[in-house]
């Protein structure tokens, strides 16, 4: 490990208007290493990456590729100087296929101007082949897989040579067995000489995969240290500044009658797909169901069909024995429901309303908001006062606009919403998607205390990790059904098996 | 707890960003909106100004200052300043004592002041229409249609019923005309509600509805043409009643004194403001103008809340028609019809006033001025040349509208400066 770096920042300090998003963050990358850069929202790697790529100009600091100082002003220098990256959301376009996306603008061509697909088709297959990708180049993207999309992005990289690779929250869209085939091919990769660029705040996949971790924390670099010998917890404790309860600590349950009943549900999408087929599973007071499965089979039509979001087909839904199928959002909130839904900025809040108002959001037109279609601002904000002290919710009070606070501090306030009216069932959808440990921790936290409560809570959630360590029971759906139902203590392989399908025969 | 630094809301989180992510620049100017507040549209207004006052130079070459002051001073709004002593009649005494404006009522600048404020009423009215369906987060060009059928359903009840009293005949007029601007605009807002038709067509489309509606029944050989002898030859409608028209309150009414209409285009800016910011209504169309998916998920009806908003623009719309028949227009003609675009100037008073109830009063006042400062009657050839006159104004209308769509650049030319600065600054350090 003597060997000089491949890529070294010095000193990178990036500010905007009112953040400074790096400070002065010294980073080097040795050949062949998987070097995995670690911080919580807001800890500024993705910032760091972009000046890396040339999106962003730094106001000091220095950018050296072997040795030499090289100025990033476009990606195009970057892409010059071997520098391949993967974004979280894919800039892929669907309707092509994956040799016509992967030589996008460095086309073999015939004769200057016709573009000559066999040879780009032959290029990608031989790629392909060497670092055993198992992609099919005349595919066209939209019919293959996320995972093999990504595929696709780190083709597009190796085609146009590069040999350092960025990888922004690489594991985010995949399940976990894609996320060990990812993790088997950067390995490859590394063997033939690529160095590897890890972002990711996920604590278990970075000891598993890195040689070396560096940490961010608010724009300064904490840390680096070698992955071996780094624990999860130590990790934590680097990302956040204190100790984190990383496990979450919950008694057994103790179940009641069942207060959400789901019978048989059938659910279109606008676009007339059938996405809910058949799907029945109670929730009973005092315990959380956590749903288990791969983005897209159903989970959020669920969710809006119990809502009043979406109308079903046919099936019924009762909230505490009231059958509120296809009752409107109103009704279905009137009748018991709380739902911290999957999108908190696009659904949850209203961004451009103060907390008081966001608080406000399913009462408003009840006492004592209002009365009488009158609104009484300064209640709403006094109910917003306490509210936003017992949830610990910083970084401003009830006139604050909700778009100014922080991921966490947001859902906390959807949070505080729901369960301050006190519901029977709480539908809790991706509730720590975007979040950092500490407000995760917090979230989970909250969860089990109102599922001792006494109130059935249906947990959604794409991270395994999150269904496994809050669920009392877990159920699987693919393609629109329960396909199994499994204790707390399941492995995520079998978990993994029965959400790709896998499991259809043994559905309970 | 790992918060965000305080440093005073620029930051908007972003989910697949976290806090990485720089500002947008739709971030940075929503911040500048609730900081800057009123400097922003002052500052568009200058501007607008400025080269509106570049064009006068380079048209007619005469000093752009003294064609402002005759603007000003044909607006009548020279009226306040002119502190003197004056009668101001105290009972049983005819003595004049100190007072800060003329309290004759019939000098210069009042008659010019008068008419500012009558183009003021209907200027408040549609610029509160455009403002409120804005507020529930759709752009209603149709002020001008909705105006139209107030207008044309308030020269309609005016110039019937004649057994009717006089203040009862006001009324069914007023909520009559109110009420066709409101059903007008609300078919746009149930097609948008029901079949997703966008309310910037429909309302457009429905424009020209209310135009040729008017040309036809007040055109020759229509059905609501004149009655008057020999007046077949002359598409207008019936004069309004004299019980039906509303009282003067300044000024001559024979010289088209300031009419009572005045205090109900106040009255709709309070209604306005409580409105949106005292009611449960208020709250679930302001929750729909910024975010309808999550109003849906707080169980607003979303659809019900397009209908209504557009409903309530009309009625303001509506209600300047009304106010302009009663007040001082009293018929309609076909080329009223034709050339009024009082319902469009409605959509610069609402975009420099922010949509805001004191920003409309404020905004109504500037282009009212403009419009009544250039208009002919007040011309001096000596000054600035009457062909470019009521150019002058659309310009500068124009250009306010044009900026307001392109505050960002302001906001970006001084973030450059800004910048500028800081970099000063550094290098200095």
């Amino acid at each position: 490990m003597d060997e000089p770096p491949v890529l070294e920042l010095r000193g990178i300090t990036k500010r905007f208007p009112g953040i400074v998003a790096n400070d002065g963050v010294s980073f080097d990358l040795r050949p062949g290493e998987v070097h995995a850069l670690l911080g919580e929202n807001g800890a500024g790697k993705s910032t760091l990456m972009n000046v890396l790529y040339g999106l962003y100009t730094p106001e000091e600091g220095e950018i050296r590729i072997k040795g030499t100082p090289t100025r990033m002003s476009s990606p195009r220098d970057a892409i010059d100087a071997g520098i391949g990256m993967v974004h979280q959301h894919f800039m892929l376009i669907p309707v092509m296929t994956v040799a016509e996306n992967i030589v996008l603008a460095n086309e073999p061509t015939r004769e200057r101007v016709l573009l000559d697909y066999d040879a780009a088709a032959q290029r990608v297959r031989d790629l392909s082949d060497a670092f055993k990708f198992r992609i099919d180049p005349n595919a066209r993207v939209e019919d293959i897989t996320v995972g093999q999309q990504q595929r696709v992005e780190i083709l597009k990289a190796l085609y146009r040579n590069a040999d350092i690779l960025i990888l922004d929250e690489p594991t985010a869209v995949l399940t976990p067995q894609e996320a060990q085939e990812l993790f088997e091919i950067l390995g490859t990769l590394t063997r033939e000489g690529m160095s590897i660029i890890f972002i990711s705040h996920k604590l278990n996949e970075v000891t598993e995969i890195a040689d070396r971790i560096t940490v961010l924390r608010r724009g300064k670099k904490i840390e680096t240290l070698p992955a071996a010998g780094a624990t999860e917890e130590s990790l934590a404790r680097l990302m956040v500044g204190r100790e984190v309860l990383l496990r979450v600590e919950k008694g057994a349950s103790t179940p009641t009658e069942p207060l959400l009943q789901i019978q048989d549900l059938h659910v279109t999408d606008d676009r007339g797909i059938e996405k809910v087929r058949g799907l029945s599973l109670d929730v009973r007071g005092g315990e959380i169901v956590g749903i288990a499965g791969v983005d897209g089979n159903g989970q959020t039509e669920l969710i809006d069909a119990i809502a009043g979001l979406m109308g079903s087909d046919s099936g019924r839904v009762l909230v505490a024995g009231e059958d509120v199928t296809n009752e409107s959002a109103k009704d279905c909130l009137d009748t018991g429901l709380g739902h911290i839904p999957e999108d908190r900025q696009r659904r949850g809040l209203v961004l451009d309303f103060s907390l008081a108002e966001n608080l406000a959001l399913h009462d408003y037109d009840s006492q004592p908001a209002s009365r009488l279609g009158w609104l009484f601002p300064k209640r709403l904000v006094a109910r917003a006062q306490g509210l936003l002290e017992q949830f610990d919710v910083r970084g401003g009070g009830p006139q604050t606009h909700a778009g100014g606070l922080s991921g966490g501090n947001q859902q906390k306030v959807v949070l505080a919403r729901e369960i301050d009216r006190n519901p029977k069932v709480l539908i809790a959808a991706q509730p720590t998607r975007g979040l950092d440990v500490g407000a995760i921790e917090f979230v989970h936290r909250r969860l089990v205390e109102e599922r001792d409560e006494g109130r059935a809570i249906l947990l959604v959630s794409l991270e395994l990790d999150e269904i496994l360590s809050l669920s009392d029971r877990i159920l699987v759906i693919y393609e629109g059904q329960i396909v199994g139902e499994f204790a707390p203590g399941v492995s995520e392989e079998e978990l993994g098996v029965a959400m790709t399908g896998g499991g259809r025969k043994e559905a309970a | 707890m790992t918060e965000t630094p305080p440093e005073g809301g620029g930051k908007v989180e972003n989910p697949r960003q976290g806090g990485d992510y720089a500002p947008s620049v739709a971030a940075r100017v929503a911040v500048w909106h609730k900081a800057g507040g009123i400097a922003v549209p002052l500052l568009t207004t200058i501007l607008a100004f400025f080269i509106g006052g570049l064009v006068v130079l380079a048209t007619t070459g005469k000093n752009p200052l003294t064609t402002y002051k005759a603007i000003f001073e044909g607006s009548g709004l020279n009226w306040f300043l002119e502190v003197g002593s004056y009668e101001i009649g105290i009972p049983w005494t005819e003595s004049r004592v100190w007072f800060p404006w003329d309290t004759s009522f019939n000098s210069f600048a009042a008659l010019n002041l008068q008419q500012t404020l009558i183009v003021y009423v209907s200027l408040v009215l549609t610029g509160l229409a455009v403002a409120f369906a804005f507020r529930c987060g759709m752009f209603n060009i149709g002020g001008q249609g909705q105006y139209l059928a107030g207008a044309i359903m308030a020269v309609w009840i005016g110039s019937e019923l004649p057994g009717l009293p006089g203040f009862l005949h006001i009324l069914v007029a007023i909520v009559a005309g109110a009420l066709s601007g409101a059903i007008f605009a609300g078919i746009a807002g149930f097609l948008k509600a029901t079949v997703g038709a966008h309310e910037v067509i429909s309302t457009i489309m429905l424009n020209y509805v209310a135009l040729w509606v008017g040309v036809f029944l007040f055109g020759l050989g229509g059905p609501l043409q004149n009655d008057n002898e020999g007046g077949e030859s002359v598409p207008v409608s019936n004069d309004v009643l004299e019980e039906s028209k509303l009282n003067v309150f300044w000024g001559d009414p024979l010289l088209q004194g300031l009419h009572v209409g005045f205090f109900v285009a106040l009255a709709a800016l309070v209604v306005y403001w409580i409105t949106l910011n005292r009611t449960t209504l208020g709250y679930e169309v302001r929750a729909v103008g910024f975010n309808p998916e999550a109003a849906r998920y707080g169980g607003i009806s979303v659809a019900r809340n397009y209908v209504l908003a557009m409903a309530i623009s009309g009625t303001f719309a509506g209600l300047a028609g009304t106010l302009d028949i009663l007040g001082w227009q009293f018929r309609l003609n076909t080329n009223d019809i034709f050339i009024n675009s009082i319902g469009f100037v409605g959509i610069a008073v609402a975009l420099l006033g922010r949509n805001t109830a004191i920003g409309v009063a404020l905004s109504a006042l500037l282009f009212a001025a403009l419009l009544v400062g250039t208009s002919t009657r007040n011309l001096d050839p000596e000054i600035f040349r009457p062909e470019l006159a009521s150019n002058l104004t659309t310009l500068i209308q124009g250009l306010v509208v044009l900026f307001v769509g392109a505050d960002v650049l302001i906001l970006y030319l001084f973030g450059i400066r800004r910048r500028a600065r800081q970099r000063q600054a550094r290098t200095q350090a």
